[in-house]
């Protein structure tokens, strides 16, 4: 049976190329993987092999011809004395290659790939009554890790210290007494080797908690958290993912100047696949982090140094757990909306505070996790108060308040009785020097001030 | 510590079932066909984007395949469509995903560079040059973590043997006895750089022996060689005594991936090769001389092997786009562990 050999498209964008040189002439016998032309694209001249065997019954398309599009016949290809049908050669143009069978046109797709949010659900962490316990974050978080290695034999933790050393900032304290070596993996310093091994692991369905000693750090591994753990289950068609955690603090600490002083909420939040937590309380570190742990997928868990040795109630509960996407109105008020997370809400909270004296009232919402995130909550709240302010700590170009402000845009323009103003830090690296460190973070009277301006005061 | 040359040739021994050296052949040319029937496909534009073949090294994953046990697992680069056919993924589902189908393995959202199988314990297919490197040690980790035995095959090549990573894993794997065969597919070129270009490193499988590997240098192009290697580093693993190293040397005769006009290479270097080493002309020469086959058996297998790809390449024709709902699943797993 003839069959006409089509001029090859050889690069993603090639649409027309030159049949530079015939290596075949007719009569000639070809196999599979012969070279049978040259043929020059816009970038350079490939050779085109040969898939079938047979013989060259007619070249339909001259050597030197340029501008043949792709997908045109260039030769008929007949079996051994088999006859040359006639064929009389194409005009060089191409036809496109049979379409493949379409799909409906329109879909109905949400607008955002995260779970959607709780409708601005409000119900309280825990029943009422429930016996409160005081604990710092940092106990708050190693209870929540230790809770949930009981439940879960597939659950472990690795990072830099975590082991012998009892944790960098012993948020892992009592662990590997507990646990042993098995489950509480000291690593070696490679933060890049160590994620891909923990997220190779994930693949291999166990549960992994890795630990960064610093958020800074983990540029070291970004590669394995996006395009390894994060894109996997969309690449795989659902097949496989990767259920983990990486956690660690994030953020400015204190006088460590550049490169140990990072936000990175806003970097993380904007990863479809990835889902970010930032806690602000001790229950929020504990709710949230046995939520990350049993979520079936990968987990940032931003931290702060600053926030773990601050005392805070926490319900004295079996299983206690905080769903994601759901944000928390620390502080109700009509004429502001306060928007923060993490460290953040010590400057929103204080701000509602001074705010207050002077007869403003502050809505102070802590959003927790920024990817769900509990827009709704925002939204409720600014359709009340017509005003909206966003604290964080992290630089103000593609900042989280940044994005925040334009869905209140989007979605609650007719509300806004001022524009939205981004407290942020300081769009510089952070300064080692007391004083410049000071003046490049955030502050209490910045937030104050965003505050009297958009109620005009 | 074991590190050695690899024994010689496994060609010369006789003591190799009919059966057996069949079965390489048909898998061996199954690939072969498989990716001259895909790189027809892309030159029809019936595949897009970046599409990397394996043809010249097929003998590579048929050999460590025939070492390998039911449950074991595999990963590799974007280099991958071999692999796939060789622990037994379905062409269809396979050439399916390379035109973009809903047929395909990843529902038409991976694509040639992304592809993975749970149920053969394919673990992709990953289009950043030595991610699978760590990815590989932590599926073997899981396996040591859980006690089930198994041994993981971590494909690279010699472009991703200097990155980082794979030394931050090596150091890893050794420090905690992982059952991880690291398999560096050595075809001799990264791209457009030969090997000669990039290191000065005489041989890339020693350079485990800094981190207490073992390792060997294999001959890629004789799938019996690959296979008695194999076996060797599956024997070491599965023995509890932590990581190997096959460095395997192969060639691969079509450029990097469709788009390379591989100009840093004569033609007559790839046609020596070509006719001096191929892999599946080795088994054919074998076969024919050792009288466990005729001509016109293997004809019958090379019809065979046809009609599969030809059959996939219909597939993957015939399977439609996928629909456009499905831009927006996969992207979270429901649910949370119980």
């Amino acid at each position: 049976m003839a069959t006409e050999i089509l001029m090859p498209a050889l690069s993603p964008t090639m649409e027309e190329g030159t049949l530079a040189k015939w290596l075949v002439k007719e009569g000639d016998t070809v196999s599979s993987g012969d070279i049978m032309a040259e043929i020059e694209t816009d970038k350079a001249t490939m050779e085109f092999e040969a898939v079938d065997e047979g013989v060259i019954g007619k070249i339909l398309i001259a050597e030197g011809t340029a501008g043949v599009a792709v997908n045109t016949a260039i030769a008929i290809l007949v079996e051994e004395g088999e006859d040359v049908p006639d064929v009389t050669p194409a005009a060089a143009t191409a036809e496109a290659p049979a379409a493949a069978p379409s799909a409906p046109a329109e879909a109905t797709a949400p607008q955002n790939t995260a779970p959607p949010p709780p409708n601005a659900d409000q119900s309280p962490d825990w029943p009422e009554g429930t016996p409160m316990k005081t604990q710092t974050v940092r106990e708050a978080l190693r209870d929540a890790m230790a809770e949930e290695m009981r439940r879960d034999e597939d659950v472990f933790l690795m990072g830099e210290e975590v082991g012998e050393y009892q944790g960098a900032y012993k948020i892992s304290q009592g662990m590997l007494d507990e646990f042993g070596a098995k489950r509480v993996i000291d690593t070696p310093i490679t933060e890049h080797g160590f994620a891909g091994i923990a997220v190779g692991a994930a693949f291999g369905e166990t549960r992994p908690i890795v630990e960064f000693m610093t958020f800074n750090f983990a540029m070291q591994a970004i590669d394995h958290i996006i395009n390894s753990a994060a894109k996997t289950l969309y690449m795989s068609g659902g097949q496989m993912g990767a259920p983990m955690v990486f956690r660690g603090p994030n953020g400015a600490a204190a006088r460590v100047g550049a490169q140990h002083s990072q936000d990175y909420a806003a970097w993380y939040m904007q990863i479809p696949g990835l889902k970010v937590a930032m806690p602000y309380s001790a229950a929020d570190a504990k709710g949230l982090m046995k939520t990350a742990i049993r979520d079936n997928n990968p987990v940032i868990f931003l931290e702060n140094e600053i926030m773990y040795g601050k005392s805070f109630d926490v319900p004295d509960l079996d299983d206690f757990t905080i769903p994601f996407g759901k944000a928390k109105i620390e502080r109700s008020g009509d004429d502001v909306t306060l928007v923060s997370f993490g460290i953040g809400m010590t400057y929103a909270l204080e701000a509602a505070e001074k705010l207050a004296e002077d007869g403003i009232q502050a809505e102070v919402i802590n959003l927790r996790t920024l990817r769900p995130m509990d827009t709704e909550t925002i939204l409720t709240s600014v359709r009340k108060t017509n005003r909206c302010v966003t604290v964080e700590e992290g630089w103000p170009q593609g900042s989280v308040g940044g994005y925040i402000s334009s869905v209140i845009m989007q979605e609650a323009f007719d509300y806004l009785d001022a524009p939205v103003i981004t407290c942020t830090g300081k769009d510089v690296p952070m300064p080692y020097a007391a004083n410049l460190e000071k003046h490049a973070l955030l502050t209490t009277d910045e937030v104050v001030a965003a505050c009297k301006t958009v109620t005009y005061r | 510590m074991a590190a050695k040359k690899s024994a010689k040739s496994a060609a010369a021994k006789p003591n190799v079932s009919a059966e057996e050296l069949l079965g390489h052949y048909r898998e061996m040319l199954l690939i072969r066909r498989f990716e001259e029937k895909a790189g027809q496909l892309y030159g029809m534009g019936l595949i897009g984007g970046f599409c990397h073949l394996y043809i010249g090294q097929e003998a590579v994953v048929v050999g460590l395949e025939a070492a390998a046990e039911d449950g074991d697992k595999r990963v590799t680069s974007y280099r991958d469509h071999g692999h796939m056919l060789a622990c037994g993924m379905d062409p269809k589902g396979i050439m399916a995903e390379l035109t973009g189908r809903e047929g395909g393995f990843s529902k038409g959202k991976g694509g040639s560079m992304h592809m993975f199988s749970k149920e053969t314990h394919f673990y992709g297919g990953h289009g950043i040059v030595a991610a699978q490197v760590p990815l590989g040690a932590g599926l073997a980790f899981a396996d040591k973590y859980k006690g089930n035995g198994r041994v993981t095959f971590t494909y690279f090549g010699d472009g991703a043997a200097n990155q980082g990573q794979v030394y931050e894993t090596y150091n890893m794997a050794e420090l905690w006895g992982l059952p991880v065969v690291f398999v560096i597919e050595n075809n001799q070129y990264a791209m457009g750089t030969s090997v000669q270009r990039s290191t000065k490193s005489p041989s890339l499988w020693e350079r485990g022996v800094a981190y207490g590997i073992p390792g060997e240098e294999v001959d890629g192009m004789n799938v019996l060689s690959v296979k008695e290697a194999g076996q060797r580093a599956v024997a070491h693993c599965r023995a509890g005594n932590g990581p190997y190293i096959l460095e395997v040397k192969t060639y691969r005769y079509r450029g990097h991936s469709m788009s390379d006009p591989a100009k840093y290479r004569t033609r007559e270097e790839v046609q020596k090769m070509k006719d001096e080493r191929d892999p599946i002309e080795q088994v054919r020469d074998m076969l024919l001389t050792g009288k466990h086959a005729s001509e016109d058996d293997l004809k019958a297998i090379d019809k065979e092997i046809k009609a599969i790809v030809n059959e996939a390449a219909e597939f993957s024709k015939d399977s439609p786009e996928p629909a456009l709902d499905e831009l927006w699943t996969d992207i979270y797993a429901e649910g949370a562990a119980s």
